[in-house]
């Protein structure tokens, strides 16, 4: 196989699974702000039990989130090193924004959050997750813009760039707000987001109906769903309303995109062009086997039913054809997906209101299981969007008839790259990856398993010292970001710790 | 000072800042494998439990930045750099999951595991960032437009230098080892200091060998540093700096100061980076081919407009980050206890 098919390969395992983590990160940051909010509020011992939960699942899957997100920047070079040098004046300035004002703030704080119980005061405790939920909202921020400005480039020009004796054309900044606020950029980070919220509270409801239907940790179970519901309706509703959005501007800037997220092979001779609500396309007869309504594409997209939308017929020529199964199917699953979040959560918020969610197990079920659509609809909504912008890796705009500024995939590729190696790479992050994955589900299991321990009543005082010294209290520490702390013990205790700054047996 | 020298400079700073954080962490990795005893390896682990991760970003900055602010050598190094970087990877991932998952079940084997995996990537690591800096000392097979043209040989074994970047692994492996000993003698107490004082010595007396000894290899067998040396003469400097800094790591081990001495040795690690720096600039990847072409910090270099633009981010940025890092270390100070 060729070096850019494996690098495809490859590229897409490795961000596939490093997106399991990222946005059940950024929902669960949320989950504990607020419910470390709560407890700071409230001082309610089980708000600790269950912000302490919530948190050390977080922790891990920001651990693995990191572990997996190296390989996403390496990549760049190693793989792709064409397209490094085309995108790198512009994609390398987001991507090194993304590391300096979202990584540093995550890690900086997230061995605070997760190690700081008993040890600083809940005042802190909360102000460091809030700092860590900030800084994985902001990574989402710089790496959709820089993935943004890939699909509908702006604020950049096409100029010659000479090394030695190779001159070529590389896109360099005009202005850095235009390339910060690309046409896609906005709508697509609020879909980013709202998916990773709606993943976020799905996961909590996931755990929480699962012990409801037990009988265990109730009183924990059923304040984590209710607040987890409200959250996952709201946002369901507004994934609607982004969701169109960013159709609306594919329709505008990518026109073959849409094309294939609908497969319409043949644009209408007149009249507007139906939608499909599910199907299977086939490339060889060049239709769809489906159900579709009539105008409806036409009608979302121009807002007038009179209007065709162009077809691969008229684009292709032009804009390059894209593959139209995966996208077609990738697509339209995480629509269905959408449309079934929307159903499940104003039932649920309708029972609730009602106070009768908790008596139906079957509704419980379903929300057990829920959380696998929602990993799968971040994933399906990425796949759409890649795969669906191809055979581009920067997507050209249409300037007076003629495409300028598009990188072809192929062209983007290193070129000193040997297939063989790219296939050992391959099998190497399938099988680590693999393995990691098993003792992630395993690990969470367990966990789940084991359920919040509770928390004991007692008083939460808080040390008042200055915003520096707030850890000096604790000077000895038992754990790092390897273990959760041992039971708290007596503040005296942990005092006559003091190092004395002499080194013992010198 | 223009801002290709700025970003020269600043790309420094984060690949030094790197070395010396994720250097004493790769170090307790390393050293890791000498404790059998389960309560020992604990102690070890935990004394960079909450640090290894920041430590990391250090180096994900850098590699976008590098990316934004010299994207030609970003592409060639990491292209050319294919396999030893994707076995790096394999390291950091088998790092950071063996510290996340060591204490998820509580049994010896599983542990050991993981304990075994921790020890041996953190080795793996520290050779082979070592190698690739020795192998972009030597120069690489670039052809007239600055594109890596070559194979893993020419990396690992290159020719005219064929031991080079091993040599250079080597010194690498030893100095983090000694800089990962000397952060855990203000880490950790009790019995285990005076285990982990041998180690120190030992990892010490090996590096000052292999230091000595790369050091004349590299004026021997790299004649380009040389002369480099000599058209910015205060960089000698920047040796004597870092013979200095040997010397307070000595002062401070025998004084019974371990601050002292980890504070030193983090200064050597930021020095010797920058004798790295020095002994390529204007390079950025210079070319061992006749005919080839080197990547210098102009024709690798991004557009000026966008200098600027990462210019003012670093600025915003940088204090920061700083004082992100500060409050972690200042919150997680003092020395690890296990409770037994």
């Amino acid at each position: 196989m060729d070096v850019v098919i494996l690098s495809r390969l490859q590229f897409a395992l490795t961000i596939m699974f490093h997106y399991l983590f990222p946005p059940l990160t950024i929902g669960l940051s949320v989950v504990v702000v607020y419910l470390l909010g709560m407890r700071l509020r409230t001082r309610l011992p089980i708000y600790e039990a269950a912000a302490r939960f919530w948190t050390r699942i977080f922790g891990i899957n920001f651990a693995l989130g990191v572990a997996t997100g190296v390989v996403m920047e390496f990549q760049f070079g190693t793989n792709w090193a064409a397209f490094s040098r085309f995108v790198g004046d512009v994609f390398g300035s987001a991507v090194a924004a993304e590391g300096i004002f979202a990584f540093f703030l995550e890690s900086g704080f997230l061995a605070v959050l997760l190690f700081g119980w008993d040890r600083i005061s809940p005042r802190f405790h909360f102000l460091s997750a809030v700092m860590v939920s900030l800084g994985s909202i902001f990574s989402a921020v710089w790496i959709v813009i820089a993935n943004s400005w890939l699909q509908t480039p702006a604020g950049s020009v096409l100029r010659e760039h000479t090394v030695g004796a190779r001159t070529f054309l590389r896109a360099e900044i005009t202005d850095f707000w235009a390339v910060v606020f690309s046409p896609s950029s906005m709508n697509r980070l609020a879909h980013v987001w709202t998916g990773a919220f709606l993943l976020g509270a799905f996961f909590v409801m996931s755990i929480s109906a699962w012990y409801l239907l037990r009988r265990r940790h109730e009183d924990f179970a059923r304040r984590s769903f209710s607040g987890a519901l409200l959250l996952a309706t709201f946002f369901s509703l507004a994934q609607l309303l982004s969701g169109h959005r960013s159709g609306v501007q594919v329709a505008r800037t990518q026109p073959a995109k849409l094309a294939a997220f609908e497969a319409i092979y043949h644009t209408e001779p007149e009249g507007g062009t139906r939608m499909f609500l599910f199907g299977i396309p086939s490339d060889e007869e060049q239709k769809v086997y489906g159900v579709s309504v009539p105008d409806m594409l036409s009608f979302f997209v121009y807002g007038r039913t009179d209007i065709p939308v162009p077809g691969l017929d008229q684009l292709g020529p032009l804009w390059g054809r894209p593959p139209v199964a995966v996208p077609f199917l990738a697509f339209h699953l995480m629509v269905a997906i959408g449309v079934f979040f929307i159903a499940v959560t104003l039932l649920g918020s309708y029972l609730h209101i009602r106070q009768r969610l908790f008596e139906k197990r079957w509704l419980l079920w379903v929300f057990v299981f829920s959380v696998l659509p929602a990993f799968a609809a971040n994933q399906l909504g990425w796949v759409a969007a890649e795969v669906g912008r191809q055979p581009w890796v920067v997507y050209p705009t249409l300037v007076d008839g003629t495409l300028v500024g598009g990188l072809r995939t192929e062209h983007g590729v290193s070129e000193a790259l040997q297939a063989s190696h790219v296939l050992g790479s391959i099998i190497m992050f399938g099988l680590i990856y693999t393995l990691l994955f098993a003792i992630w589900v395993w690990v969470l299991n367990h966990w789940i398993q084991r359920g919040p321990a509770p928390v004991g009543p007692r008083p939460i005082s808080a040390p008042r010292a200055a915003f520096l010294d707030i850890g000096a209290e604790r000077v000895a520490h038992e754990a790092g970001l390897i273990e959760e702390p041992v039971a708290a013990r007596p503040p005296a205790e942990r005092r006559s710790g003091l190092g004395t700054g002499r080194e013992e047996g010198s | 000072m223009d801002l290709n020298i700025l970003w020269f400079l600043l790309l420094g700073v984060l690949l030094a800042g790197y070395a010396a954080l994720d250097g004493f962490d790769f170090g307790v990795g390393m050293l890791s494998a000498l404790a059998p005893a389960e309560q020992d390896r604990r102690t070890l682990i935990q004394s960079i439990g909450p640090f290894w991760d920041g430590n990391e970003v250090w180096l994900v900055t850098f590699g976008g930045a590098m990316l934004a602010a010299f994207p030609e050598a970003y592409a060639t190094v990491f292209s050319g750099f294919y396999v030893p970087f994707m076995a790096v990877l394999l390291a950091l991932i088998l790092r950071a999951v063996s510290l996340v998952f060591r204490n998820r079940l509580e049994s010896a084997a599983w542990r050991r595991v993981w304990d075994v995996a921790f020890s041996y990537s953190s080795l793996l690591a520290s050779l082979l960032f070592g190698i690739a800096v020795g192998a972009a000392i030597v120069g690489l097979p670039l052809d007239a437009g600055g594109i890596f043209r070559g194979d893993l040989r020419d990396i690992v074994f290159p020719p005219g230098a064929p031991w080079y970047p091993l040599l250079a692994g080597a010194m690498t492996v030893a100095l983090f080892t000694m800089h990962g000993g000397l952060f855990l003698l203000s880490r950790v107490e009790g019995p285990l200091v005076a285990r982990i004082r041998r180690w120190v010595w030992s990892a010490l007396c090996v590096f000052v060998v292999l230091y000595l000894v790369t050091t004349v290899v590299t004026l021997a067998t790299i004649p380009r540093v040389l002369a480099n040396f000599q058209r910015f003469p205060w960089v000698w400097a920047v040796v004597a700096a870092s013979v200095a800094a040997l010397a307070l790591i000595l002062r401070g081990l025998l004084g019974g100061r371990p601050w002292q001495s980890f504070a030193a040795s983090s200064a050597l690690v930021v020095g010797l980076v920058g004798l790295v720096g020095f002994s390529l600039f204007p390079d950025m990847v210079v070319s061992r081919l006749p005919g080839g072409h080197s990547l210098t910090i102009y024709n690798a270099a991004s557009s000026q407009k966008t200098l600027v633009v990462m210019t003012i981010i670093a600025g915003i940025g940088f204090p920061l980050a700083a004082a992100y890092m500060a409050i972690l270390y200042r919150t997680f100070r003092g020395r690890v206890r296990t409770p037994g």
